[in-house]
């Protein structure tokens, strides 16, 4: 359905604005494909949860005593109650508080209490939590309803070698989420997911945070002038390339080290020798460059982006921020403060960006039959819409396909 | 700036007998009359018309008055982490020391930012205040804050639990000066949206 409303430069204005898109989305793509959850970083230990959205429905990311990571519907299967209302922690069992019946982190029913009152072929094994399939690349969690579902590895395809780039910032210790920013805006998730291969935006919408920068980083953000570029890596995902330099964090370690992160080297300097001091250094900003994955996750240059859809008109953006696990102190200080001055409610550059996904919305409730044009950049240059014509060749795909109905 | 710090350290030396001076209704004591360094107790009252004063400011965005009360070591801190009270080694909705409080009201006064031109407007209460004592040379004040702001076709209350750490700029006699003010959301680990003004 709805193929008529995507062509090869524009799609269709009630993409963003028509209620009966948005239910046929949720149906026919995130049931159907593979949905971002979790980092691994967040649930390191048998016992640790995140409570997580596969998109409108709920779910508990459990990591089991096997060290295996199951992902549950957050509902009880006895009257729907849910069983987790903490966003994180640790447990062994999930209680639904209304009629009490538990789980464990498997999903698996364990008690039924005052089960006398249930006839002799009432058999608990009936009724476990429903579980969907997990796979999971480089600590990032993915879920999905579908069995049948191509394995995820063949899923990322060409933007698991991004990935691991995007993981080098760990500087060899690994990434661990170190918190995160979590605000809604009233527009369509589409309108965030375009924005993540969006350049020809930053120096516009980010002036007021590029004025905040010190000169060597503003030349440093002058994302349209280092001849970077954007690439579709099928399936939907894509790579815009903002700072070319800072592609592979393990090479050009003999970089003069920016004079923003002067005080920081200075002071890993007594405790670390000097090739892990440039390797800290080099990682600690991220990456120039941002990973777009169908439909929910990015990374981007140093933090993960997870979109939820909400409603045709809503929807809620986290922006997690990711140090090194074990990492120097003041290397993580560093990353966490970066994080801050641009994510989130009250940054340098989140509001700004949410007030002009809010802008969109408003503006297309004119103009039903208007198009939102997606042809820019014929050489694939770093302001090309290149990547938000390749997610909505995806979504083409996906909402062709006759929605599958998954009865797990 | 060394000056500065002595002075706190010579008046940490004494808690016993702020505490004291708490628990005796405010009749100060003999010690801190004779002391050169200790600073005369900032009042409940003086702090009330101070934290009005600052809200006042904020709701009219006269931000380079607002940074005038600051001390130059304050800290302005909205915590994700309620409960939470190490800062520096957690993620923050913000964590602004002098220059980036600074380079905040800059950028909300640029004009060339979209959330804050124009930004909200806002209208804002504080009540609830109870002074908890005396710490490392301020004054401790709780309080809670409604804040409601409008924009377009919404509007949105943001509600908080504000504490701040009173000090005196200049010395004895000195105006009253922020030194730190924290402000925890009652939804600060919840989903919240574009703030394009100060809370």
């Amino acid at each position: 359905m709805y193929e008529d409303r995507v062509l090869d430069d524009r799609v269709h204005t009630s993409l963003y604005v028509d209620p009966s898109i948005f239910d046929a989305e949720m149906d026919t793509i995130f049931h159907n494909t593979w949905v971002w959850v979790a980092h691994a970083s967040e649930i390191p230990l048998p016992g640790n949860f995140k409570m997580s959205h596969v998109g409108l429905e709920p779910v508990i990311v459990t990591r089991s005593a096997d060290g295996s990571v199951h992902v549950l519907l957050n509902r009880c299967r006895h009257r729907a109650g849910s069983v987790c209302e903490e966003p994180r922690g640790k447990t062994s069992v999930f209680v639904c508080r209304y009629h009490g019946w538990s789980y464990d982190l498997t999903g698996k029913l364990r008690g039924v209490p005052h089960a006398v009152g249930y006839a002799a072929d009432f058999n608990k094994q009936d009724y476990p939590l429903v579980s969907l399939r997990v796979e999971e690349y480089a600590g990032l969690i993915f879920a999905t309803f579908r069995q049948d579902l191509q394995p995820l590895d063949e899923y990322l395809g060409r933007a698991k070698p991004w990935i691991d780039l995007f993981m080098k910032q760990g500087a060899g210790f690994g990434l661990q989420v170190a918190g995160a920013h979590k605000f809604r805006f009233r527009g369509n998730w589409k309108i965030q997911l375009e924005n993540t291969t969006d350049a020809y935006h930053f120096p516009i919408v980010h002036r007021s945070f590029l004025t905040s920068l010190d000169e060597e980083t503003e030349d440093l953000f002058d994302v349209l002038g280092q001849g970077g570029w954007v690439e579709d890596l099928g399936n939907g995902h894509s790579v815009m390339v903002m700072i070319p330099d800072l592609i592979d964090l393990e090479t050009n370690l003999d970089a003069a080290i920016p004079e923003r992160f002067q005080a920081l080297a200075d002071e890993l300097t007594k405790d670390h020798p000097p090739e892990a001091v440039r390797r800290i250094v080099r990682a600690v900003g991220g990456t120039g460059f941002n990973i777009n994955l169908f439909p929910n996750i990015a990374c981007s240059m140093a933090f993960f982006r997870v979109l939820r859809p909400v409603a045709v008109d809503e929807t809620e953006i986290t922006h997690m921020a990711l140090t090194m696990n074990g990492g120097p102190e003041a290397a993580n200080r560093a990353r966490l403060r970066l994080h801050e001055h641009f994510q989130g409610p009250m940054g340098f550059g989140t509001p700004d960006d949410a007030e002009g996904w809010e802008r969109v919305q408003r503006g297309a409730a004119a103009g039903e039959n208007l198009w939102i044009l997606l042809n820019r950049g014929k050489d694939n240059d770093v302001s090309a819409e290149t990547g938000m014509r390749s997610a909505y060749r995806m979504w083409k795909k996906m909402m062709a396909q006759n929605p599958a109905t998954v009865t797990p | 700036m060394s000056a500065a710090k002595e002075t706190l350290a010579a008046e940490e030396e004494a808690p016993g007998a702020q505490n004291a001076r708490d628990a005796q209704g405010g009749t100060p004591p003999p010690l801190a009359s004779h002391s050169p360094t200790a600073r005369p107790r900032i009042e409940l009252q003086d702090a009330v018309e101070f934290i009005w004063l600052e809200a006042d400011l904020l709701d009219r965005q006269d931000y380079s008055e607002w940074l005038a009360l600051w001390t130059a070591t304050g800290h302005y801190v909205i915590p994700i982490d309620r409960d939470s009270e190490d800062y520096a080694a957690q993620l923050n909705i913000v964590f602004d020391d002098h220059a980036m409080r600074a380079a905040r009201v800059q950028r909300l006064k640029s004009g060339l930012s979209m959330c804050a031109s124009p930004s909200a407007r806002t209208v804002r209460t504080a009540s609830r205040f109870r002074r908890l004592g005396d710490a490392h040379g301020t004054t401790v004040i709780r309080c809670a804050q409604h804040l409601v702001e409008y924009k377009y076709d919404r509007t949105r209350i943001l509600a908080a639990d504000v504490t701040y750490h009173l000090t005196r700029a200049h010395g004895a006699g000195g105006a009253l000066a922020l030194e730190n003010k924290i402000v925890r959301l009652v939804n600060s680990d919840d989903a919240l949206f574009g703030i394009g003004y100060l809370l």
